[in-house]
């Protein structure tokens, strides 16, 4: 199984960067990223997915992360109860006489089509890793152009935020003169 | 001094936070992206003091050096491009060492960033693997701030380097300035302090339960200042130390219960220690390879103990069976009140025999006519007071200091463990100087190693650094030798390595030379040098084809010791 770890990290330039060097370092895959803003402001949210195995390595994967002194937390959801969903964009061959058959076959996976030419189409689709792969799979049958997925994107279920143990308002309230004077640095993240 | 708003540049934000700092000493080279911190720098002179090295690599080694005998965290300061590129090695070696260090490198202006401009290096993106944290500020309102964080965060934790990269436009743009007296905002970053109740419990049911434990005393020892809680944990319940290169010093060397250095060049009755142990605790050491030797055939009958401050240091190399990730001395407090007071008379005894053994197998008793490193190193160790410093360089000199210099001292040892740094201990020396002004210091070195950076002579002649040089010159890279001796069938290809007139070098530079080549003569020549103020240099011609044992060969375990020949066979495989 794959290794599924969530972290929360300063909205600062440059992070990704130490986070992807981080794993290319140690020698730890890095099998897909995903980041954007998150509920806390000044604070990115990553779902970062390894192909490491062994309980303690993970371990170590984890604590390396922690290491780096942009990153607030760091959570190995992997045994824990959680929605993971993937995204992907697919253009493939398709002209009018096929386009209804294709239409059909999108809506039993609830994607959707959202780009039409004469010889193309694109299909948008949501969901388990798993359930693209298999409509990946059913529409190469019309002969796939071009596939765009996005790496996972996790989220725990039940009531707790596992990034944020209850501590980070303090961070949130304290953030005077420091985040004022550092407001000016724009950043645009990672 | 008031918190009163003024208009300052970056570079007078620069000066005035590095005295907030407590910053005595800047060790630096100036350049072009650098002049507006030179240009501010008069005002602060009184405070600060710039020493001029002669090549960056030299500047980040004095840092270190100066960091590691003080605690304090020291600066070094380049230039964009070359300058910083030339910092490299030296923050790789504080990194891989915990040495707290600051190294503030100028940069092209915000406006040309990433342009390819005159001297333009992606010094924190070359640097991020190396530094424990790294800063390229953009504007001049961060300045403070990440120089107020750098130094925060470089002697903090596990101590490490980190690198303020400054825009020279950044330099010299103003702000009203006020310095931050705020919190500061780490989010992410909480050093841990104490071990959980629970983790202290199991820790005791460890310690007293066992027979045969061995403790692993690390630099961590050091760092935490945790010198006099493993003393009484050893006197309590009698326990073995093995030291790691860096933790020598962490306990006396003439202590009963010291087994000296653990590991490749280790003592013979450390290594059998460990592999006969029924339980390590390990103490700010991260088990490094060189300790370790093969790790499947590694103490396979302990229990296993760590306690480090760096969590992702626990179970990396060796799996244990109780990580606690907090600082040391607040741990042996916690525990040490529950351990039961032990005489382990056999296990002790046993230490013993293998002392012994050791004891027979010394090289000082061959009575040599060529002068042996090893011998010295114990002049030198006997003519020295127990507080001097040692600073030792890279190769079989620095595992000879380390098995025949007793250090009775924390803090007496400043070595390149991590890395191997060759070039590290003139450097490393010059910085320590400022630190310790008033102890002695000795530089050992090798032929090669002294070669890599034998520039600082005149930094060391320009600040009238008291610094005394030991080079144990075998005409060879020796230890390099020694693996082709043991290992390529003494094809000694490359190693032979030609030295200039030292004697010559050392009077250039208008400091007191001397050549040694006779036992004899050590001690005058010792005398001489540490007689004289400011720098002084011996050229101690040793034996060519000296080796350093016991060895441990790469990937083998800690037991399969290549051990120095009885007294009695030592004529039979003397190599020539
Ligand atoms: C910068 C650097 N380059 C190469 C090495 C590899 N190396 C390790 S020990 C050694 C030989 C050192 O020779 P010398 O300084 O004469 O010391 P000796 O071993 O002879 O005492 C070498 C080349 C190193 N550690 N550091
Ligand atoms: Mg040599």
């Amino acid at each position: 199984m794959k290794q599924i770890l969530i972290a929360l990290v300063e909205d600062k330039p440059g992070v990704l960067n130490r986070i992807a060097s981080l794993f290319r370092r140690r020698n730890f895959n890095i099998e897909s990223i995903v980041a954007g803003h998150s509920e806390v402001p000044g604070a990115t949210r990553l779902t970062i997915v390894t192909d490491e195995e062994e309980r303690l390595r993970r371990n170590v994967i984890r604590q390396n992360l922690l290491k780096l002194i942009n990153v607030i937390d760091v959570v190995d959801v992997t045994d824990q109860p959680c929605i993971i969903r993937e995204h992907a964009l697919i253009k493939i061959k398709s002209d009018g006489a096929t386009r209804g058959e294709v239409g059909a076959l999108v809506e039993m996976y609830r994607g959707r089509i959202v780009d039409v030419g004469t010889r193309s189409l694109v299909v948008e689709v949501t969901g388990e890793p798993r359930k693209l792969d298999s409509i990946i799979e059913v529409l190469s049958t019309y002969g796939i152009i071009e596939i765009m997925r996005a790496g996972k994107v996790a989220i725990t279920r039940g009531a707790e935020n596992p990034t944020d143990n209850g501590d980070l308002h303090l961070w949130k309230n304290s953030r005077g003169k420091a985040s004022a004077a550092k407001a000016t640095n724009k950043g645009g993240v990672l | 001094m008031g918190n009163n708003q003024r208009t300052l540049t970056g570079a007078e934000i620069l000066w005035e936070c590095l005295v907030r700092e407590g910053v005595e000493v800047v060790f630096g080279y100036p350049g072009g992206a650098t002049l507006p911190i030179y240009d501010a720098m008069s005002g602060h002179s009184d405070k600060v003091r710039h020493v001029l090295v002669r090549h960056e690599q030299g500047a980040a080694h004095m840092a270190d050096g100066y960091a590691r005998v003080s605690g304090k965290v020291g600066v070094a300061m380049a230039t964009s491009g070359p300058g910083a590129t030339n910092l490299v090695t030296g923050i790789a070696t504080a990194m891989m060492d915990s040495s707290p260090i600051v190294c503030l490198t100028g940069q092209v202006a915000t406006t040309a960033l990433g342009g390819d401009a005159f001297q333009e290096t992606d010094i924190t993106g070359a640097t991020l693997p190396l530094t424990k944290h790294s800063y390229l500020v953009m504007q001049v309102e961060e300045l403070a701030y990440s120089i107020r964080e750098a130094f925060y965060i470089a002697r903090t934790g596990r101590p490490g380097p980190v690198l303020i990269d400054i825009p020279k436009d950044v330099q010299t743009a103003s702000t009203e300035f006020v310095y931050p007296d705020d919190p500061i905002d780490l989010p992410g970053y909480n050093p841990p302090e104490r071990a959980t109740d629970q983790q202290v419990n199991n820790a005791l049911e460890l310690i007293n339960g066992a027979e045969k434990p061995v403790i692993l005393a690390g630099q961590g020892v050091l760092m935490s200042g945790a010198m006099s809680e493993l003393n009484q944990l050893v006197e309590k319940a009698t326990i073995p130390v093995a030291t790691t290169l860096l933790g020598l010093g962490s306990i006396p060397a003439s202590h009963p219960c010291n087994l000296g250095m653990m590991g490749m060049h280790g003592t013979a009755m450390a290594n059998h220690a460990i592999q006969e142990a029924d339980l390590l605790i390990a103490c700010g050491m991260r088990f490094d390879d060189r300790v370790t030797g093969k790790l499947q055939t590694y103490s396979p009958n302990s229990r296993k103990i760590h306690i480090d401050i760096d969590a992702s240091e626990l179970n990396k190399n060796v799996r244990v069976d109780l990580a606690i990730n907090a600082d040391l001395a607040t741990v042996l407090r916690q525990i040490l009140p529950g351990v039961k007071k032990r005489k382990r008379s056999e296990w002790t005894s046993q230490i013993q025999e293998w002392r012994e053994d050791a004891d027979q197998r010394d090289v000082l008793r061959t009575d040599s006519p060529v002068l042996m490193g090893a011998q010295v190193i114990r002049t030198i160790r006997e003519g020295t007071s127990d507080d001097a410093v040692i600073v030792t360089d890279v190769g079989q000199h620095q595992m000879l200091e380390a098995q025949y210099y007793t250090h009775e001292q924390p803090l007496t040892l400043i070595t390149s463990g991590g890395l191997g740094t060759m070039g590290f201990s003139l450097p490393a020396a010059i910085g320590a100087s400022f630190a310790v002004q008033e102890r002695e210091i000795w530089v050992i070195v090798g032929d090669g190693g002294f070669q890599m950076n034998m520039q600082e002579l005149g930094t060391a002649m320009q600040e009238g650094a008291n610094v005394n040089i030991a080079i144990i010159n075998n005409g060879y890279l020796g230890m390099v030798r020694q693996w082709q001796q043991l290992f390529y069938e003494a094809r000694y290809t490359e190693t032979p390595i030609s030295s200039p007139d030292y004697v010559k070098i050392a009077e250039a530079y208008g400091m007191p030379g001397y050549r040694v080549e006779r036992q004899e003569d050590i001690r005058p020549s010792m005398e001489c040098a540490r007689n004289h103020p400011g720098p002084a240099l011996i050229d101690f011609i040793v034996e060519k084809h000296d080796m350093v044992y016991p060895m441990v060969p790469a990937g083998a375990g800690l037991h399969e010791m290549i051990r120095r020949p009885h007294p009695s066979q030592v004529d039979a495989v003397k190599v020539e």
